[in-house]
């Protein structure tokens, strides 16, 4: 059942990927995103990581996405031109994922299976809260000292300044 | 099928727990809407729906004919795929996050297997609960672009704006609530407000060491706002934005949205009820002379059905003559059910929960009929500079009071 689960989620989550790369219009894309999102929280789900699972949503699928929508909404964004396989594409792009896509499935295939599990405690809530504001307390700050930082830069570049009007 | 049916209990117990909540749920929504427009109706001075049948209690059913009988148009230019699935999305996360709500403390058997009364029971309900509340604005937003016309397009922005500012006071004015059961299951946090203090029920409104009074409204004015209600009901200014997210919308996809709503009011006043006001718990303590307190539901069936007898016999139609004093029978007789003392003991949970959401639900109708809608320049005001300090200041005070106290 579970790895049934694990296919099924790994497919949609895939299919929702090379959907938002293949659509054309922005909106699309923000929704396959928010696809392969959901997705994700419910392969975190299969692993036990209940708590990551449900802040993936809230904060990737719930919040950050709906911003991108907004702003595709307010910009009014039509839909994308084509390249139609620029030269770029063809001579460094398609080399380089061949290369990827080969070591992956090489990775996968000799050392993937030896990799030891994580083993997770019933409810990982309490243990990570623990991990966060004790051990890594001060990382963790840091973290959200550069968010805020990074949230006084917009609003200073988002002001008009004065005389403007 | 028997044999099939035990082997997989839980998967079978599951699906006939989601029909069963489902009819009810749907049944719910639209008498709430019969509710909400009899209450705004007496606050106005005026009878509302009294037409189809006794007391205009068809009138729900007349409702959904329409919906579904009535032509489902298709406006020029729309984005096909998603203006389908946004009321679809709508809909369906509102009904999936009723379905984290537990009801009672009671068990059912179920192809011998005892469950709870609710869907699901995870231990991290709240989180998941949030989790699939907070996709709700996709409805809003997605309905608003899909459309390709202006007002809905100006509604959804300004819904999805509204959404994701005041989604962030309503998170983190449940936190005092969260530090105060230490779980973040919605189980647990019933039970741990259970216990009286000096004959006062320990809720976590009213409970040391931090009540959670400034939570608690700072929960329900954010709401309020996340479910599009007045007086925050900007997505849908009829003077400004015609219908605002679903002008462009008709029939059964508009009844997707409006039923959303009303689903979502639901899941609001059960939280409500669940984190501020001890859930299913009864105000008063099962032992010694306050025991008759067990009685309450059956005396308030019967009195309920009493009334209804009395003015079903007053009617003026022959129809409504017949049928509101059997409505009041029925009523009566599960009143005097209540009363045996195989089902006291189950009912308590249930009553005093439902008891309380309805509460919650008259409170929404309530402001809906008294209060004018704000500007949007004092919505945002609001939300940004008044509600998320207030809710901040609620985390620091709770967790400050939690340290002191906690040894």
């Amino acid at each position: 059942m579970t790895t049934l689960l694990f296919f099924a989620l790994a497919a949609i989550a895939v299919a929702g990927a090379v959907s938002l790369i293949l659509q054309k219009h922005p909106i699309h894309s923000a929704l396959s995103l928010i696809v392969v999102m959901v997705a994700l929280a419910g392969l975190y789900l299969l692993l036990g990581a209940e708590f990551i699972s449900a802040v993936q949503i809230i904060v990737y699928a719930g919040a950050i996405m709906v911003l991108f929508i907004f702003v595709i909404m307010l910009l009014n964004a039509g839909e994308e031109e084509r390249t139609n396989f620029s030269k770029m594409a063809a001579y460094v792009g398609l080399p380089l994922a061949a290369i990827l896509g080969a070591g992956l499935v090489y990775w996968v295939a000799h050392e993937g299976s030896n990799a030891p599990g994580v083993p997770l405690a019933e409810s990982a809530t309490r243990p990570l809260a623990m991990l966060l504001f004790q051990d890594y307390l001060f990382p963790f700050e840091l973290t959200s000292i550069l968010i805020l930082v990074a949230i006084l830069g917009a609003v200073v570049l988002a002001q008009r300044e004065k005389g403007e009007e | 099928m028997s044999e099939f049916l035990t082997q997989h209990s839980l998967l079978a117990s599951s699906v006939v727990k989601t029909v069963i909540m489902l009819l009810l749920v749907l049944t719910a929504l639209a008498y709430l809407t019969w509710f909400e427009r009899k209450v705004v109706a007496r606050i106005q001075s005026r009878w509302g729906p009294y037409r189809v049948g006794p007391h205009g209690l068809l009138q729900p059913l007349a409702d959904g004919i329409k919906f579904m009988m009535k032509e489902d148009p298709m406006p020029a230019g729309v984005d096909k795929f998603v203006y389908l699935l946004a009321p679809l999305l709508a809909m369906t996360l509102a009904l999936t996050a009723l379905g984290l709500i537990p009801f009672g403390p009671g068990t059912i058997k179920l192809f011998g297997r005892t469950t709870a009364l609710g869907i699901s029971d995870l231990n991290l309900g709240l989180l998941f609960l949030f989790a699939i509340t907070s996709l709700g604005v996709y409805g809003v937003a997605l309905a608003g672009w899909a459309s390709n016309s202006k007002y809905p397009l100006l509604g959804g922005l300004r819904s999805s704006a509204q959404m994701v500012s005041y989604e962030l006071s309503l998170t983190l004015s449940v936190v005092g609530v969260l530090l105060m059961a230490g779980s973040f299951s919605l189980r647990e946090i019933i039970q741990s407000q259970s216990g009286w203090w000096h004959h006062i029920p320990r809720w976590n409104l009213i409970a040391g060491p931090a009540p959670q009074i400034l939570g608690f409204f700072c929960y329900f004015i954010a709401a309020v706002a996340e479910t599009n209600r007045a007086p925050f009901d900007l997505a849908e200014a009829e003077q400004e934005l015609v219908g605002g997210f679903h002008t462009e919308y008709s029939s059964m996809k508009f009844a997707m949205f409006f039923l959303a709503e009303y689903a979502n009011m639901i899941t609001v006043s059960c939280l409500a009820t669940i984190l501020f006001f001890g859930g299913w718990l009864s105000p008063f303590p099962v032992s010694g002379a306050w025991s008759a307190t067990q009685y309450i539901p059956a005396v308030v069936f019967i009195i309920c059905g009493a009334m209804l007898i009395w003015d079903g016999l007053r009617y003026t139609t022959p129809w409504g003559k017949i049928v509101l004093p059997f409505l009041g029978l029925v009523l009566g007789g599960v009143g005097a059910l209540t009363a045996m003392p195989f089902a006291i003991g189950f009912i308590q949970g249930p009553f005093w929960f439902l008891t309380k959401v309805l509460f919650f639900l008259f409170v929404y109708v309530w402001v809906r009929g008294t209060l004018p809608r704000l500007r949007y320049d004092q919505l945002m005001g609001i939300g940004w500079k008044v509600l998320l300090p207030v809710s901040l200041a609620n985390v620091v005070l709770t967790s400050l009071a939690l340290v002191v106290t906690r040894r």
